[in-house]
């Protein structure tokens, strides 16, 4: 159980709408394992159930049933908050307070002591690029810099854990690359992150693993070069010093018609001993192959078709 | 010091705010204005000022704890600025503890201001200091901690409007339940009796807090009830605090 920084066990989540109260389960009995030092994308189409999944993680709602674990402890001892950063979605922060008081709040609220809370306070303020705006009220922030300061407040704490919610959302795209950075240096740092998006490719980029979370199931998890490994969509050949008479000639167990480029016919096949197949019979023909390359599915392609393949949700509760 | 943060906070955000300084002023212009009025009345000019002053600083004050403190729970919420508190290691109650002493804090200071005004001005009327005055205003303070302490119950679990409906309520039923009690045992039905009885012990008696009339009338004051009386404000702002902090434990916030 230590090993890992977030763990929960069968965790499921109702909520009562409407005038008549009905429960709707938002989340059916969710097992979630990161471990410690990874990155590890939340991934989900809107209402899968993200947010209330680390709302949850954060305490700022309670489990209908199940159990959650933080860093080997159970999350309704405040104390093992103090070891955790967390952004909330689009956060928003008291207008009435600069960024640096809003830092110094939150450096209060983790018992620092005034020194190194100062400190820590100009350290972050320079890595997220506002040390400029230290002393604007946030009411003048834009997005970008609430966002910014959202992420600074989250790590005043040297956390081990961090749990980010849609970091990346509404922000523009030099904004996201620096949130992207931001997130692999504190990997770097040997903390574990854990957040949502919709990204697909900022996901793509960073994580180490993944979670798939449809209709608030967990559809899969894992290392994303496994998941999407062992979805290849096709392989390609290309080919030089052929023509296309010959080639069709030869009954190749294609998947799409072959393309011509210039002085090179690309191939594609299905699977490989499709491959197999194709390259012997080239080989005998003497066709010089130039290149063989697995086409794999992205994890946008992966994720759409996991959400296209489960059922729309019934509108109904438990 | 986390609590102390979130008092420091409220209080910040209070005194930033300019709508505060606004009720402030004009709460200050009629305490001032109570000598157009004295001069009307013969021999009788202090009293009438200590009369209307403290009534309006009782009023003021009342206008500020109920307004902000229906919002106190709710904004953080509606705004989720408390998403960023409650992942920081802290209890939910020491989060409604810095916010009600947050906001005590406020009416603290607005009360000092508006009681140092009238202070001096019946000083000028009275031709000697008004000490007993200061025994009227804590009264009043404490009757601010105890509409306080309603208003934060109501926050904790219910929009601003809605509290806003239910503390004015029992504020008026809490000021008004002595004579109803007095009515029904004279006038009612046992089932009547039984209601108005269970109001009376159950809102509060905010008849406790209001021993203006007796010291600008210069009448005895007894020692016992007075400390009854405080103690009574006490228990209840207290049990008020506890029930707050019971319901927001556990609830979820959206």
């Amino acid at each position: 159980m230590d090993s890992q920084a977030i763990s929960t066990k069968d965790l499921c989540k109702d909520f009562r709408v409407g005038f008549a109260m009905r429960k709707v389960r938002v989340l059916h009995g969710l097992n979630l394992e990161v471990q410690r030092g990874e990155i590890f994308g939340y991934l989900g189409p809107n209402g899968a159930g993200k947010t209330t999944t680390i709302k949850l993680l954060m305490g700022l709602i309670f489990p209908s049933s199940g159990q959650i674990s933080l860093l080997g402890e159970e999350i309704d001892k405040p104390p093992v908050r103090s070891r955790i950063g967390f952004l909330p979605e689009n956060p928003y922060f008291y207008d009435h307070l600069t960024g640096w008081e809003l830092m110094d709040y939150c450096g209060r609220l983790l018992g620092m002591e005034k020194a190194p809370r100062a400190a820590r306070i100009t350290e972050l303020l320079e890595r997220v690029g506002l040390r400029e705006a230290a002393h604007t009220p946030l009411r003048k922030y834009s997005k970008g810099m609430v966002q910014r300061i959202g992420l600074a407040q989250a790590l005043i704490g040297h956390p081990e854990l961090v749990i980010l919610d849609e970091p990346m959302s509404g922000l523009d795209p030099i904004g996201r690359k620096e949130v992207r950075d931001l997130i692999l240096s504190l990997k770097e740092e040997g903390k574990t992150i854990f957040f949502s998006s919709h990204i697909l490719p900022d996901v793509e980029m960073i994580c180490d693993r993944v979670g798939i979370l449809i209709d608030g199931r967990l559809k899969e998890a894992g290392v994303l070069e496994e998941l999407l490994e062992t979805r290849v969509e096709s392989i390609e050949i290309t080919v030089r010093e052929a023509n296309l008479g010959v080639l069709s000639r030869l009954q190749l167990p294609l998947s799409a018609q072959p393309l011509q480029r210039g002085g090179k016919i690309l191939l594609s096949v299905p699977h490989e001993q499709a491959l197999q197949d194709a390259l012997s019979r080239l080989m005998r023909e003497g066709v010089r192959i130039v290149s063989i390359v697995p086409q794999k599915e992205t994890l946008e392609e992966y994720f759409l078709k996991e959400v296209q393949l489960s059922p729309r949700p019934s509108g109904e509760g438990k | 010091m986390k609590v102390l943060a979130i008092v420091l906070n409220t209080f910040k955000e209070a005194v930033r705010d300019k709508i505060l300084y606004a009720i402030l002023i004009f709460a200050l212009f009629l305490i001032g204005g109570s000598v157009v009025l004295a001069a009307l009345s013969i021999g009788q000019e202090a009293k009438i000022i200590q009369d209307l002053g403290l009534s309006c600083i009782s009023l003021f004050g009342t206008l500020i704890a109920i307004f902000l403190g229906i919002g106190l729970v709710y904004k953080e919420i509606e705004k989720r600025t408390l998403y960023i508190l409650i992942s920081k290691p802290i209890y939910r109650g020491q989060f409604i503890l810095g916010k009600y002493f947050g906001l005590s804090l406020v009416l603290l200071i607005n009360l000092a201001v508006m009681g140092t005004g009238l202070f001096l001005l019946s000083r000028v009327y009275l031709g000697k200091w008004p000490w007993l005055q200061i025994l009227a205003l804590a009264f009043i303070y404490l009757e601010l901690l105890v509409i306080t302490g309603i208003a934060i119950l109501f926050s904790s679990f219910t929009t601003p409007t809605l509290s806003a409906i239910f503390t004015l309520s029992i504020f008026f039923i809490g000021h008004l339940s002595p004579d109803l009690k007095l009515f029904a045992a004279r006038f009612g039905r046992p089932s009547s009796r039984f209601f108005i009885d269970f109001l009376y012990y159950l809102l509060p008696n905010f008849r406790h807090f209001h021993w203006e009339s007796s010291i600008v009338h210069g009448r005895p004051l007894d020692h016992a009830i007075l400390i009854q009386s405080a103690s009574y404000g006490l228990l209840y702002g207290a049990s008020l605090l506890l029930s707050a902090i019971l319901i927001f434990a556990r609830r979820d916030l959206k």
